[in-house]
């Protein structure tokens, strides 16, 4: 098999294959639900969930909006702090000391275990706890590939700036900068979902009475399964969302990365 | 000799937090630090009275006493407690996901139609937040101990707590089993070996330095799973219950939420621990690794 | 593995070879119209520029990739067969040594994927061991090991089940000087001593000439068998050898060969 029919034949399986899958995923929903009305409870129809949303998509939409925002708020708070913070652990070697195991011990925790802490000392009507775990969530893969990243530059690009009498300024301007962007991206890729995920799962454990996550909780406890399931969809909505997002902003930075 | 030095700069970096957090304390204002106009302020740094933030030796005094009055156990065993048991149903958690996330990239590895077809699916399916899941799984697991199976309800945990763990094990055992160079392949090819033997001898244990870093995410996924579910169906005796319960008697007893907040970060740590002992056992299957 | 019948058989016969690649821009004809006989425990070097199809034939013949065109056999058989009973050994540029196993278990990878019992994998690697000169180096890692230690195992390895034809896909290219001419002389004695066919793929004319007893010569372009030219050195392939006139005539005579001037000497010695 040839390299070029190979890659074309793939271009179009690409999008046809996924979406068989999905159809079947959801022919097989619907059958086992509708058709064989064996479903357990707490898992409705795709129809009725369709239904609701519709109906209830106002709120739906408010719900999504706080949610969204937090963890907007918290990748860009945590991007903000990756970028600083390695930036300083790159220039010094007693920070890079002091943070690497910190970030090591931080990506293994479960992050969202603070969140009711968070919310003792905030108050228990601030977004703070939410935000500062999505940020959480968000620092660690944007610091440890921003990171890589500063130190990805080849000897023979430094040799050559070198050699050119070039500044430390310009150097980072110059190679340091457009060497890290990809992975600062790539980063960014990681941690949008995670923000995502985070902020709605912090709500889970106390604060405010709105967001996607508390409105699946209540639902989901008082039996009203369609309809917290349609809060489940808007959640999806938001990830896929930031997904695409921070993933079309590292196509475009890898386009030319010195790889 | 480099691993001491790096867990002495990161005992340096917590007594930097600790220091922090009391000269915060000492220093900072008493009403915290609020941004924005009347009606719609926004709490920026914390208050600082001691109910707010508790002093760090008041927390631990608070570990020492009784969990809740009189002859109950120190709150530091009942964390204990409670953290071993979220352990264990997060270990069975991160079996079943690894034993999941393996077959689905040796599957996809194997045929790049499934690859196509799934891999899409599988990364979307981490978006769809976890929490939405726990009542079906509840409540497939009551239905069928009704019909005379057996589903204890840390299971339902366990099986919630395997979803997040599968995810990084299929895509990095995925790369891995892809990862040989052409020469190994063609050497293989040369040798007549078949799919299984060429899987065997080369593809798993070139896959050994992409597979260790995913067992480790999925190790503490799997935490994070098992305590976030724990706290959906409310399972007693786990951290993620004691972790809400104790959050609630906050404004009477300040200190008590540290705790199991602390049994939760240290049960993140043994987790990822534990697969870094593994590691060690593989360690000649990492030789040739780039240092990454 | 039956070995006895493969000296009444050429190594390898080709007649008519063609491969033709599907690329970006049309089709790449890599080899054209290849005829090329290889007798029983013959050394024949393939030389030529980039592009000339020397690799792509040493792939045919090992079955890695199919031809286009013409025959190919392999001890009489079809290469997908000869592959399949395992007829030849193959060694690459780089070595290719398995990182996580020790020089012993690399040796013995062929022999475990064909079952062969413990106790003979062990007395075989040992003796292979031993004909690279490298008995004490078997529990070593491939990392603990310089280039040209690792080259040495590969070539070991190619010759753990015994077979009566070698492909070598410029096994030496990456090695320094020094290194290169040691093992040259290591794969003469080798291949003496086996009796093995070598098909040797190289673009140095001077360890082509060292080596062979016939060197072939290609040009790209497309890829094709443009000349074959006699080594007259069997049995006199020492150090010596390299500072002979006679060596250097020969080595004139490839070059000459590569660099399209006719080559229609009469024997001048």
């Amino acid at each position: 098999m040839s390299a070029v029919t190979a890659g074309a034949r793939d271009g179009w399986l690409r999008v046809a294959a996924p979406v068989a899958v999905g159809v079947l995923g959801l022919l097989l929903w619907i059958l086992v639900v509708d058709v064989l009305e064996a479903a357990p409870r707490m898992l409705p129809s795709p129809t009725a969930i369709a239904e609701e949303l519709v109906l209830r998509s106002g709120i739906i939409a408010e719900d999504m909006a706080v949610t969204a925002t937090n963890a907007l708020l918290g990748l860009g708070v945590g991007a903000v702090a990756a970028l600083v913070l390695a930036g300083l652990a790159v220039a010094s070697r007693p920070v890079d000391g002091m943070l690497a195991p910190i970030v090591a011990a931080i990506a293994v925790v479960p992050i969202v275990a603070v969140t009711p802490i968070l919310n003792t000392m905030f108050g228990a009507s601030s977004q703070f706890g939410r935000v500062a775990v999505a940020a959480l969530a968000a620092f660690v893969p944007i610091f440890v590939n921003v990171l890589r990243g500063l130190r990805q530059t080849r000897p023979v690009h430094r040799d050559l700036l070198r050699a050119s009498a070039a500044t430390g300024w310009q150097r980072f301007r110059v190679l340091t900068l457009p060497t890290a962007l990809p992975y600062l991206t790539t980063g960014l890729r990681i941690a949008g979902s995670l923000a995502v995920i985070s902020a709605l799962v912090a709500e889970y454990f106390g604060g405010p009475a709105d967001g996607i996550g508390t409105a699946i909780a209540t639902y989901a406890k008082s039996g009203r399964a369609s309809l917290a399931w349609a809060y489940v969809a808007g959640g999806i909505a938001i990830g896929l969302l930031f997904f695409l997002v921070t993933a079309l902003l590292e196509r475009l930075a890898t386009r030319r990365s010195p790889q | 000799m480099r691993r001491w030095r790096a867990a002495g700069w990161g005992a340096v970096g917590i007594l930097v937090l600790a220091a922090a957090w009391e000269l915060y304390k000492l220093l900072g204002p008493a009403q915290g630090l609020v941004v924005g106009a009347e009606g719609s302020e926004f709490l920026l740094l914390p208050r600082t009275h001691d109910r707010a933030m508790p002093h760090l030796w008041e927390m631990g005094a608070r570990l020492l006493a009784p969990t809740s009055g009189g002859d109950t156990p120190p709150l530091i065993v009942t964390v204990a407690g409670a953290a071993v048991t979220t352990l264990g149903t997060a270990a069975v958690g991160w079996l079943l996901g690894v034993l999941v996330g393996g077959l689905l990239a040796m599957l996809m590895q194997r045929s790049r139609l499934a690859e196509l077809g799934l891999l899409p699916w599988i990364v979307v399916s981490q978006t769809v937040p976890l929490i939405a899941f726990a009542p079906v799984v509840n409540s497939i697991g009551t239905q069928l101990e009704r019909g005379g199976g057996v589903w204890p309800q840390w299971f339902s945990v366990a099986v919630i707590a395997s979803y997040l763990a599968f995810f990084p094990v299929a895509i990095g055992l995925l790369q891995g089993l892809r990862s040989p160079d052409a020469i190994h392949r063609d050497l293989m090819r040369s040798y007549a070996a078949g799919y299984w033997q060429t899987l065997i001898r080369l593809r798993l244990p070139a896959a050994v330095p992409h597979l260790l870093p995913a067992l480790r995410l999925a190790a503490a996924n799997a935490v994070l799973g098992a305590v976030v579910a724990e706290v959906s169906i409310g399972l007693r005796g786990g951290i993620g219950r004691m972790l809400i319960q104790l959050a609630g008697q906050a404004s009477s007893d300040p200190a008590a939420p540290w705790g199991p907040t602390f049994g939760a970060i240290a049960l993140g740590l043994v987790a990822a621990g534990s697969v870094a002992l593994l590691a060690l056992g593989l360690k000649n299957y990492r030789r040739g690794e780039e240092t990454v | 593995m039956e070995h006895g019948r493969a000296d009444a058989v050429h190594a390898v016969e080709a007649s008519g070879v063609g491969k033709v690649f599907a690329g970006r821009a049309g089709e790449v004809v890599a080899l054209t119209d290849v005829d090329l006989t290889v007798r029983a425990g013959e050394f024949v070097s393939l030389i030529g520029p980039s592009g000339c199809g020397k690799s792509t034939l040493l792939r045919l013949i090992a079955d890695l990739d199919g031809a286009s065109s013409g025959a190919l056999t392999v001890f009489g058989k079809p290469a997908h067969q000869a592959r399949l009973d395992q007829d030849y050994g193959i060694a690459f540029q780089q070595a290719g040594l398995l990182p996580w196993r020790t020089v012993a278990e690399n040796i013995a990878l062929p022999l475990e994927l064909h079952r062969v019992g413990r106790e003979q994998r062990r007395a075989r690697v040992a003796e292979l061991a031993e004909l690279v000169h490298l008995g004490d180096f078997v529990d070593r890692h491939p990392d603990q090991l310089s280039g040209g230690m690792q080259q040495r195992v590969a070539i070991a390895r190619a010759l753990a089940a015994s077979p009566k034809l070698l492909l070598m896909d410029e096994p030496f290219g990456a090695l320094d000087e020094m290194t290169r001419e040691y093992l040259q002389s290591e794969l003469t004695r080798i291949a003496a001593e086996t009796g093995a066919a070598v098909v040797f793929v190289t673009h140095s004319i001077p360890e082509a000439v060292f080596l062979s007893d016939r060197v072939v010569v290609m040009s790209p372009r497309p890829g094709r068998i443009t000349d074959i030219v006699e080594m007259p050195f069997a049995g006199e392939r020492d150090e010596a050898l390299r500072e002979s006139p006679a060596y250097f005539e020969r080595v004139t005579a490839v070059r000459e060969a590569l660099h399209g001037a006719p080559v229609e000497r009469a024997n001048e010695r």
